[in-house]
């Protein structure tokens, strides 16, 4: 039920952009403009930019790397090698609210699992998915460092400690209006 | 002002001192709860600053004779004095492998380079460590401090502090102090008016655990996929970019000034013959009282969890002390006795990792815990080498099968075998440890294993497949269980007995855990 299911990208998606691709869309190829040429010069300047990309768009999409490799004059290998190693890059774009379960061993003692069974339930779709609206993707995560208020939970990127499978609606209602389930 | 004294620095020093007596005063209920009080066995020697100084004020550092040790070593010491009175220290790498930090250091001051690299490894990614957070989030300017002063030791230049993303706080305090560190002249051009330069840049990383390995690490702040590469080369003779590199880990670093500022034999005061000075380890898990700890090096397993952590709570049992993170060992309590350093931890299967605790009590199916510990590193196995990715993969396949039910006579032994083959064929630290958590807990909790694979049992009641949950006829019908249930398993009316669908019941576990008239139990 991990990430490793995210991981399995599938093999080499259409490189030519969609009609709503970040490369299509003028003010957002600007930002990705600007970021290049802020960072460019940098010796290893690639994962400060998909750093900033991943942070300012919400996703890396295949037309997006290629764009990305022909402005840094490397091989598109290196870019979707690079996006594709680490689980903070992703290649569909996110919902509105990011909710990450901490999957370090205290909060998996703690019950993490419980509380991602609830949230699937409350939301109706399954960890790694975003839902209908748009508005929440669920993600499993590597240890938040914060052990001691296992088990935690970050959304977007506000720590909740302490938490329970009957409390978790509660988080995900400081985000956004959610009807009874 | 650009300081270039010590003059300077006492200066700031008593500007900064009424305000802060002000501050404390006002802050005294507003302390981090991971910071506690210290426990009579405690020493806190890289925590004494966490909690009392503002983290995003440098004069406060300054205020507790903070960079005092860089201007020592840049006025009063050559670059091979820094390096002796650190080996003399005894100060050892506090990032798990324990080797001397000076003597890195050595290695690299003899090679000859334009430019070298100095590298603050801040990428603690070990599931219940957290220090590395804690000490870069309230006391940044200390990890400065030792940066530079190390960059002065072996001749850097440039350095770089390759922090997880999953630290957002942390990456902006330690964006904050350097700012800062920068407009009062500690660092740039002639650092404290002397000839030596040094500069620092943070790097964030994006959520690869392997990217701790020194080798990954580099690759990483490289731009490129972070998968480790054989060594030698070793790093203090080519690393980033086949320069001469040396990669410290956060702790290590914010031991350096105060061995400068107070001397070698000031450090070698705590901790025993091999392993001096104190260590952080933070406590998580199943006892009374989890957070931050600082404790002299070879204090015992035992003091820690019972004296330090105040035992296990709600009155349960203690079943076992996992430490070193998922490459890490599962000690159980007759081991209880034995010394956290580096050998004796060694000695046992374990290992001392970053210093991370988590006290499991008889509640913890050790299988599981094992098969947990493997879908990490499974998961977080670069895919470079064989026997970790695919050694991995075939373990955690057995071991889901065990805690399945489906378990086999001879699974324990395929276990057993494959492990070694693992260890023995894998590049990086990751593969080589990856088994550990399986070996100590085969070692330590046979009859576990045996239980699930003969009689079908899982004695601590976790593992989904093995057990089944039933309410009792005391069950007075709140009905909070059946609103909380995922699969819609339990029905019943208010204030009636309830009753679960063992063929809709996953065994999760919500309902007993929102319980509040303890009516679930699980066979």
């Amino acid at each position: 039920m991990r990430s490793r299911d995210l991981r399995s990208v599938p093999l080499a998606p259409a490189l030519t952009p969609a009609e709503d691709d970040p490369v299509i869309i003028p003010e957002q190829r600007a930002k990705m403009d600007a970021i290049i040429a802020e960072h460019s010069k940098k010796p290893g300047s690639m994962m400060v930019i998909l750093n900033e990309i991943q942070a300012e768009i919400g996703h890396i999409s295949r037309p997006m790397q290629n764009y990305l490799a022909e402005k840094l004059r490397v091989p598109l290998k290196d870019v979707y090698g690079v996006v594709t190693f680490y689980s903070f890059f992703t290649m569909k774009p996110r919902g509105k609210h990011r909710i990450a379960f901490c999957l370090g061993t205290a909060c998996y003692v703690g019950g993490a699992e419980m509380l991602i069974e609830k949230a699937e339930q409350i939301l109706g779709v399954k960890l790694g998915e975003t839902t209908p609206d748009k508005k929440f993707t669920l993600e499993p995560c590597r240890c938040l460092g914060a052990c001691s208020q296992a088990p935690a939970v970050m959304v977007d990127s506000n720590l909740h400690g302490r938490n329970a499978p009957d409390k978790i609606i509660t988080v995900l209602r400081k985000y956004e209006k959610i009807e009874n389930r | 002002m650009p300081v270039t004294t010590l003059d300077d620095l006492k200066t700031i020093k008593e500007q900064a001192l009424p305000k802060r007596a002000e501050r404390l005063a006002h802050a005294s209920a507003a302390q981090d709860s991971e910071i506690r009080p210290p426990t009579p066995k405690e020493k806190r020697v890289i925590l004494a600053r966490c909690g009392v100084i503002d983290p995003e004020d440098v004069y406060d550092y300054i205020a507790e004779d903070g960079y005092t040790a860089l201007l020592k070593a840049l006025t009063t010491m050559t670059p091979r004095q820094v390096i002796d009175e650190v080996l003399k220290s005894g100060l050892r790498g506090r990032g798990g492998a324990g080797f001397p930090a000076a003597k890195k250091w050595e290695f690299a001051a003899a090679q000859q380079s334009d430019v070298k690299y100095m590298i603050c490894n801040a990428d603690e990614g070990d599931p219940g460590a957290f220090m590395n957070r804690s000490v870069l989030e309230n006391d940044p300017h200390a990890v400065l401090e030792g940066m530079i002063i190390a960059g002065y030791a072996f001749g850097a230049h440039q350095g770089y502090i390759y922090c997880r993303a999953e630290y957002p706080i942390a990456v902006k305090r330690i964006q904050l102090a350097i700012k800062q560190a920068r407009e009062l002249g500690l660092l740039g051009k002639n650092i404290l008016g002397s000839t030596f330069s040094f500069d620092i840049e943070v790097r964030i990383g994006a959520g690869a655990f392997v990217c701790g390995e020194e080798t990954a690490l580099m690759a990483s702040i490289e731009g490129k996929r972070g998968e480790p590469r054989p060594r030698p080369p070793f790093p203090a003779v080519a690393g980033l970019w086949g320069k001469p590199t040396i990669i410290n880990n956060v702790e290590t670093l914010a031991n350096v000034g105060n061995i400068i500022r107070n001397g070698a034999e000031w450090f070698t005061q705590f901790g025993n013959e091999k392993n001096k000075g104190t260590k952080t380890f933070t406590l998580a898990g199943d006892v009374v009282r989890t957070g931050l700890i600082e404790v002299p090096l070879g204090i015992t397993l035992g003091e820690v969890v019972y004296e330090v952590a105040g035992g296990i709570k709600d009155g349960k049992k203690f079943k076992a002390i996992q430490t070193g993170g998922p490459m890490g060992g599962c000690i159980p309590e007759h081991l209880l006795e034995t010394p956290m350093d580096y050998e004796n931890l060694g000695a046992i299967g374990s290992i001392m990792g970053s210093g991370g605790l988590v006290v499991m009590d008889e509640g913890t199916c050790m299988v599981d815990i094992a098969r947990f510990f493997m879908d990490f590193t499974q998961d977080e196995s670069c895919g470079k080498c064989v026997p970790c990715r695919i050694g991995t993969r075939r373990i955690l396949e057995i071991l889901t099968r065990i805690c399945e039910g489906e378990g086999e006579e001879g699974d324990i032994e395929r276990l057993e075998s494959l492990s070694k083959y693992i260890v023995a064929g894998s590049l990086c630290g990751l593969g080589q440890g990856a088994p550990n958590p399986v070996l100590t807990t085969i070692k330590h909790f046979r009859h576990e294993y045996e239980a699930h694979i003969k009689d079908k049992k899982c004695p601590a009641k976790v593992c989904r497949k093995l057990i089944t949950y039933r309410i009792t006829d005391d069950c007075p019908g709140c009905m909070v269980c059946a609103r909380n249930c995922p699969s819609k398993a339990i029905s019943g009316e208010k204030q009636k007995v309830h009753w679960i669908n063992p063929e809709l019941c996953e065994s999760c576990g919500i309902c007993m855990s929102v319980c509040k008239f303890n009516t679930i139990v699980v066979d």
